[in-house]
């Protein structure tokens, strides 16, 4: 199987402090992977340097097999990124930011317009489409940012948590949508404090102090460390890591 | 290309989204105009002026006549009973003592050399110089009406001349300063404030996940810029010359081609500030106190730069202010053309292009 995201003994320092240390994995392409991780453990750091936003101290890796380190461009091209922090205009309308983002991406005008009313249908945004995103709530917001990521069909969607403040029926709502781009191709690097959602994922790393402690399947990591669910599990190999630290 | 338009076409639309910021914008230098060409007003009028007149003729009587009438000099409140010139200044009744002393109608009727007195107080430096030129002013204007025509002016040897602005306006002088002063605030504040925006709000990397680099973001965001700054530019010109009553005497063209050369200078330093500071509130800051207070102190506006100590006559070559006075007070106090001013344009043009290669160079190490 190819691989959508390969990383090897990837390493961002800031002066002294290694925020992301000789982290390596791979995403097979198609799957949902979660990237798991107390606050501080250096997930953002890991999904900037896999986006093109920021370089690698060392290390290597690849995103839809281009160099992180050189093909930036490229890679730019074939993802799309949601992060946490709503990050579309909020003076102009979900309109506006849809049809601003496609024409970064230079989809031509009239298969914008096609696409825009597409993901309107698939992502329910009729309602709120036209209104200044300033207005809108937390829930909404987040589906016109999922949209604006999904404009130029990426091949892999990165995830910086994506349902933060969220209320648990969008949420549900939400990953209603994500299993369905699963479905259809698309892969997914989601990051998540919420257990239940790392649960849909095929497989979960779990990050501490910049480095990854464990990866694999959710069930079998629940098995493999004798929990009662992920939670625990979760809980138990953080403060194990923190002891060991 | 097309990314750098879409991006200016966004940032057209955010500042027309926001019509308080745009008047603001707008009103402000205006606004400003107003304020500083009547507030700042360096025009000395009114100096207190004794005279000894120990010579008490009607030629020295004529004489006095022509200060008082000449529209600077008022007639002084101080005690009569005092004959020393320093005793006058220091009741501070009077800022300038004229001493006429005996002899002066025989030595003007005999058109031979003399000597007169003026004491001035020199407290105030303006008040002082402007007290001597006005007063030679009006010597020679009594000495001209007594000389037949043609004949060479005895025994003084005044070689004043004041070109370009004779009637020593200081809004001649100030308000083209002032197009300088705004045009940087204005430019160089609002491209750090909408930069900081998007860094403070996320939306700078959630753009630069898309395939654009820093640079099509920073040189789309700016362009709407240089227009509103020229459209700002040209409102205080015109205040400037329709209502401050400033000459024009240059090619407009000229202005308008060395007007946009500074605001792109003004916005590169605002480029450059938003490299350093990731919120808005540090943008606004340090712009003001990098813009303002260099365009008003080191530039030239107020303070002569030949007069400032070494080390600040250095720093000078470092504000785009200084060089845009030169032209703006050249193209429209003398009539200057680009065979005198591409100096200062060259000097604009490589402030910029160092300005903007730190810039770029900060930018390019990846936002974070």
């Amino acid at each position: 199987m190819e691989h959508a995201v390969t990383i090897d003994k990837l390493t961002r320092k800031f002066g002294d402090f290694k925020a992301v240390d000789e982290i390596s994995l791979s995403v097979d392409k198609g799957e949902i992977f979660g990237f798991l991780g107390a606050n501080g453990a250096g997930k953002t750091t890991a999904i900037r340097m896999l986006c093109g936003l920021l370089l690698p101290t060392s290390g290597s890796g690849t995103v839809n097999g281009h160099n992180i380190f050189t093909e930036s461009e490229k890679i730019k091209q074939s993802i799309g990124y949601m992060s946490q922090k709503f990050s579309l205009y909020r003076d102009l309308t979900g309109r506006e930011n849809l049809l601003f983002y496609g024409s970064v991406y230079q989809i031509p005008n009239g298969d914008l317009k096609e696409r825009i009313a597409e993901l309107s249908e698939s992502l329910d945004l009729k309602e709120f489409i036209d209104r200044p995103t300033e207005s809108l709530p937390t829930g909404w917001r987040q589906r016109l940012a999922l949209a604006a990521s999904l404009l130029h069909r990426p091949q892999i969607l990165f995830l910086d948590e994506p349902t933060g403040g969220v209320d648990p029926v969008f949420r549900r709502k939400f990953w209603e949508i994500l299993y369905r781009l699963a479905d259809e191709g698309t892969t997914l690097f989601v990051t998540t404090h919420y257990m239940d959602e790392a649960e849909f994922c095929r497989r979960i790393s779990i990050m501490h102090r910049g480095k990854i402690i464990e990866i694999g399947n959710p069930q079998e990591l629940v098995k493999k460390y004798n929990q009662p669910d992920l939670q625990e599990t979760f809980i138990s190999l953080i403060s194990r890591g923190e002891s060991n630290g | 290309m097309d990314k750098i338009r879409y991006i200016a076409i966004k940032e057209l639309r955010h500042i027309l989204r926001d019509p308080r910021s745009l008047i603001i914008a707008i009103l402000m230098p205006i606004l400003m105009t107003f304020l500083y060409g009547y507030a700042i007003n360096l025009d000395i009028k009114n100096i207190k002026l004794a005279v000894l007149d120990f010579d008490n003729s009607f030629e020295s009587r004529e004489l006095v006549g022509y200060f008082y009438n000449s529209g600077y000099f008022l007639k002084s409140e101080a005690a009569p009973n005092l004959y020393d010139p320093e005793k006058i200044l220091k009741t501070g009744d009077a800022n300038a003592v004229l001493v006429i002393p005996p002899g002066f109608a025989d030595a003007v009727a005999s058109q031979e050399e003399f000597e007169l007195g003026l004491s001035v107080d020199g407290a105030d430096a303006n008040m002082s110089a402007a007290t001597s030129s006005y007063s030679s002013m009006a010597l020679m204007r009594f000495i001209e009406a007594k000389l037949p025509p043609g004949m060479e002016i005895p025994g003084v040897t005044l070689s004043t001349q004041v070109l370009y602005n004779p009637d020593l306006k200081s809004s001649h002088f100030f308000v083209p300063g002032l197009i300088a002063v705004i045009l940087m605030m204005i430019s160089a504040l609002l491209t750090s404030i909408t930069i900081a925006r998007e860094k403070e709000t996320g939306t700078m990397e959630q753009l630069l996940t898309a395939p654009v680099t820093p640079q099509q973001v920073i040189i789309g965001k700016v362009i709407p810029y240089i227009g509103l700054a020229l459209l700002d530019g040209i409102f205080i010109l015109f205040f400037a010359v329709f209502l401050f009553g400033v000459p024009f005497n240059g090619s407009i063209l000229l202005m308008l081609f060395f007007g946009i050369i500074y605001i792109i200078a003004a916005l590169s330093i605002g480029i450059f500030i938003s490299t350093l500071v990731k919120t808005q509130q540090l943008a606004m800051m340090a712009a003001q106190l990098v813009t303002v207070l260099p365009s008003v102190m080191l530039s030239g506006y107020i303070f002569e730069i030949k007069n400032m100590p070494q080390i600040l006559q250095y720093l000078t070559y470092m504000v785009p202010a200084k060089y845009f006075l030169i032209i703006i007070r050249g193209i429209m106090l003398k009539g200057a053309d680009f065979t005198i001013l591409w100096i200062q344009g060259t000097f604009l043009i490589l402030l910029t292009i160092f300005l903007l290669t730190i810039a770029t160079k900060k930018f390019s190490l990846k936002i974070g």
